[in-house]
């Protein structure tokens, strides 16, 4: 594990702290909200929610500039959202609206705008593993001062993508970092039920590629790792592994009751989550105040999606070829 | 072929190929190759030698072996390309982009369309495809697969001039695109498998492009439309001598691009002569001379005088033995035949 979570609160200015505790109430926030919204009948598709993760995405998406590119899974939202989509973008996708970041055609599973540096999600496991050497080829290529991040699950690491992208990235010395999100299970399938090696970092030794184990629970211990690998990406050291420890806090998606863990274990990881960890360090009257202005911004992102138009069904054949 | 060619030449395809290659990296710094043994010093040019010498112009930044590893080859270019650059990627043999299916279908196919239309992804992926005296893993004709991709284009050019132009066009095309080529069709000593041919074409010194899209037409004629590609568009101009000497003219057609197909130069010539014959090395079940056969059902039924025909490999995968694989392999007699029937 990463150096205790407390300490590094403390050293963070208040500022930070409340900053990215906004960005992370945001995500547990909207996926709360789309969640009812989906059960209401006003979503349509299917959902992979991201609540339990949040530190993830918000401590690797602090390090990087609007230049950066991540990749992304089929459970997105939090991603985008640490990225830079805004939460209107986001939800009216979500709706399958015009207005959407991908103008109804990604959904869910697929958010993503290259203008602030996102692929649209891509949802085959492991899919991202190789997409993402080609971004940080061109970026090494073109000699920009950029990274490229994949985030990717437990469950990709067992797929043939993962490790031809890794050695790829290694060998070329790409400016590229791995961030794992270890949330145990696949789906249903607990890790180590199909892996006899118990750290994911343990698997990045057979490449060359430097790993670290985070606390994936501790925003500012995702963070600190971020910023070191991301700052070694941008030197030329080549990619860096980060396994985030962490858990979903919801089913893997809107049909599962998760009657394959417990409920005990669930709650070790509920006692840890992100929001506890850092929001012990702020005060209740800063807590109350965030959730205020998220509400607001919430809020006001369902109303325009509610509000933006669909797109014509003439839209469908649109943008297959460019 | 152009008239008026001031210094044309005789190139093979894999010296026209090679061409096309240099001058769009001349042209354009985003342009960059990657693939396996393209540019290890000492080594073999990519596996049938197309880019012998590139190396030693352009140098390894922009010529990048990659390991054995056909996902993150094709992963690679569409990342690359979505920023921007304009890779070249290639698989030894086209069976090998089964290796890399997600990478093509999933992500380059998709990413622009899932994104809404903001990204584009302008990449190619050269695979050569053939049945060779190889056997089924290393001889297959692959292009139906892909044909059935909304959001990738598929060329496969069969001589020196248009492999040259329509490569050119491929790499400045803004989308994915699938360049297949024949095995047997990169030399210049017309192999004895490929019937002989002399395999070089005029192409001009000055600079060209062949557009995507367009279909060429070999040998006009007016009793009926063989559409081929590859060795099968040998095997149906030397079925068209034939059957000329018995008063059967046959209209041969270069599709050039399989997706999207000019229908217009397809069905315009299946409106004129009445009769359609489709040949393609690819086995017959689903292959792309279904689609065609399929479309002049739909779009040529008053014109058509006599059954469409498909000549095709046999539905087996390709066998090592020379006597097997002929077999299976649609023959010049078989060409014949087929037209008999659709004139009968």
């Amino acid at each position: 594990m990463h150096a205790d979570g407390t300490k590094l609160a403390e050293q963070a200015d208040g500022g930070l702290r409340e900053s990215l505790y906004r960005r992370m109430l945001l995500i547990r926030r909207f996926e709360e909200r789309v969640y009812r919204l989906f059960l209401e009948g006003e979503i349509p598709g299917t959902l992979h929610q991201y609540q339990g993760q949040e530190a993830v995405a918000v401590g690797v998406c602090d390090a990087l500039t609007r230049d950066d590119w991540i990749t992304s899974t089929h459970r997105p939202h939090g991603h985008a959202l640490a990225k830079g989509v805004s939460a209107r973008s986001a939800m009216a996708e979500l709706y399958g609206k015009r207005t959407g970041c991908c103008g109804g055609k990604g959904g869910s599973m697929h958010l993503g705008d290259p203008d602030v540096g996102m692929l649209p999600a891509i949802a085959i496991v492991g899919g991202g593993n190789t997409v993402v050497t080609g971004l940080g080829l061109a970026m090494k290529l073109r000699r920009r001062d950029q990274v490229a991040v994949c985030f990717f699950g437990e469950g990709a690491t067992n797929e043939g993508a993962f490790h031809e992208g890794i050695n790829f990235a290694a060998v070329e010395r790409l400016p590229v970092v791995l961030v794992c999100e270890n949330n145990l299970y696949g789906a249903s399938t607990r890790y180590s039920r199909v892996a006899l090696v118990p750290d994911v970092a343990e698997r990045a030794k057979a490449y060359g590629v430097p790993a670290r184990i985070v606390d994936g629970m501790d925003v500012l211990a995702v963070r600190a790792a971020a910023r070191d690998a991301v700052a070694a990406a941008r030197a030329g050291a080549g990619p860096t592994l980060l396994e985030c420890k962490t858990y979903r806090f919801t089913g893997h998606s809107r049909s599962d009751a998760r009657g394959y863990r417990t409920r005990e274990e669930e709650a070790r990881w509920a006692a840890r989550d992100p929001l506890l960890v850092l929001g012990a360090s702020l005060n209740e009257a800063t807590r109350g105040h965030l959730e205020a202005e998220v509400k607001g911004e919430l809020d006001d992102a369902v109303e325009f999606a509610r509000d933006s138009p669909f797109p014509e069904p003439g839209d469908a054949t649109a943008s297959v070829y460019a | 072929m152009p008239e008026a060619v001031a210094a044309a030449r005789r190139l093979t395809i894999g010296e026209a190929l090679r061409e096309a290659i240099a001058e769009e990296m001349r042209r354009d710094p985003d342009v960059f190759l990657l693939g396996e043994d393209i540019g290890v010093e000492g080594g073999f040019g990519g596996a049938f030698g197309v880019y012998l010498g590139l190396v030693e112009e352009f140098g390894h930044e922009r010529i990048i072996d990659t390991p054995i590893s056909e996902k993150v080859i094709a992963g690679a270019a569409v990342g690359a390309a979505v920023l921007g650059m304009r890779p070249v990627a290639d698989v030894q043999y086209a069976d090998f982009l089964f290796e890399c299916m997600d990478e093509l279908v999933n992500q380059a196919a998709k990413l622009r369309y899932m994104s809404g239309g903001k990204i584009r992804v302008p990449m190619v992926m050269r695979a050569p495809v053939g049945a060779t005296t190889r056997g089924a893993q290393h001889g297959q004709c692959p292009e139906s697969y892909f044909v059935h991709v909304p959001g990738l284009k598929v060329v496969a050019p069969s001589d020196a001039y248009h492999a040259k132009g329509i490569l050119k066009s491929a790499i400045r095309d803004d989308n994915p695109v699938l360049v297949f080529e024949h095995k047997l069709l990169y030399g210049s000593k017309g192999r004895e498998a490929a019937g002989g041919l002399d395999l070089t074409a005029e192409v001009p010194a000055e600079e060209y492009l062949v557009p995507i899209g367009k279909a060429v037409i070999k040998r006009p004629g007016a009793d009926v439309t063989l559409v081929a590609t590859h060795v099968s568009l040998y095997r149906s101009l030397a079925a068209a001598d034939l059957l000329a000497r018995d008063g059967i003219e046959c209209e041969v057609i270069d599709p050039l691009t399989l997706l999207p197909l000019d229908g217009e130069t397809i069905f315009g010539s299946v409106r004129r002569t009445g009769r359609l014959v489709v040949v393609h090395e690819d086995s017959l079940t689903g292959g792309w001379g279904a689609e065609i056969a399929a479309r002049a059902a739909d779009e040529c039924l008053s014109y058509l005088e006599g059954p469409i025909k498909r000549v095709a490999s046999k539905d087996a995968p390709a066998p090592a033995a020379p006597v097997l694989e002929q077999a299976v392999l649609p023959q010049v007699a078989d060409i014949v035949a087929a037209v008999r029937e659709a004139v009968a």
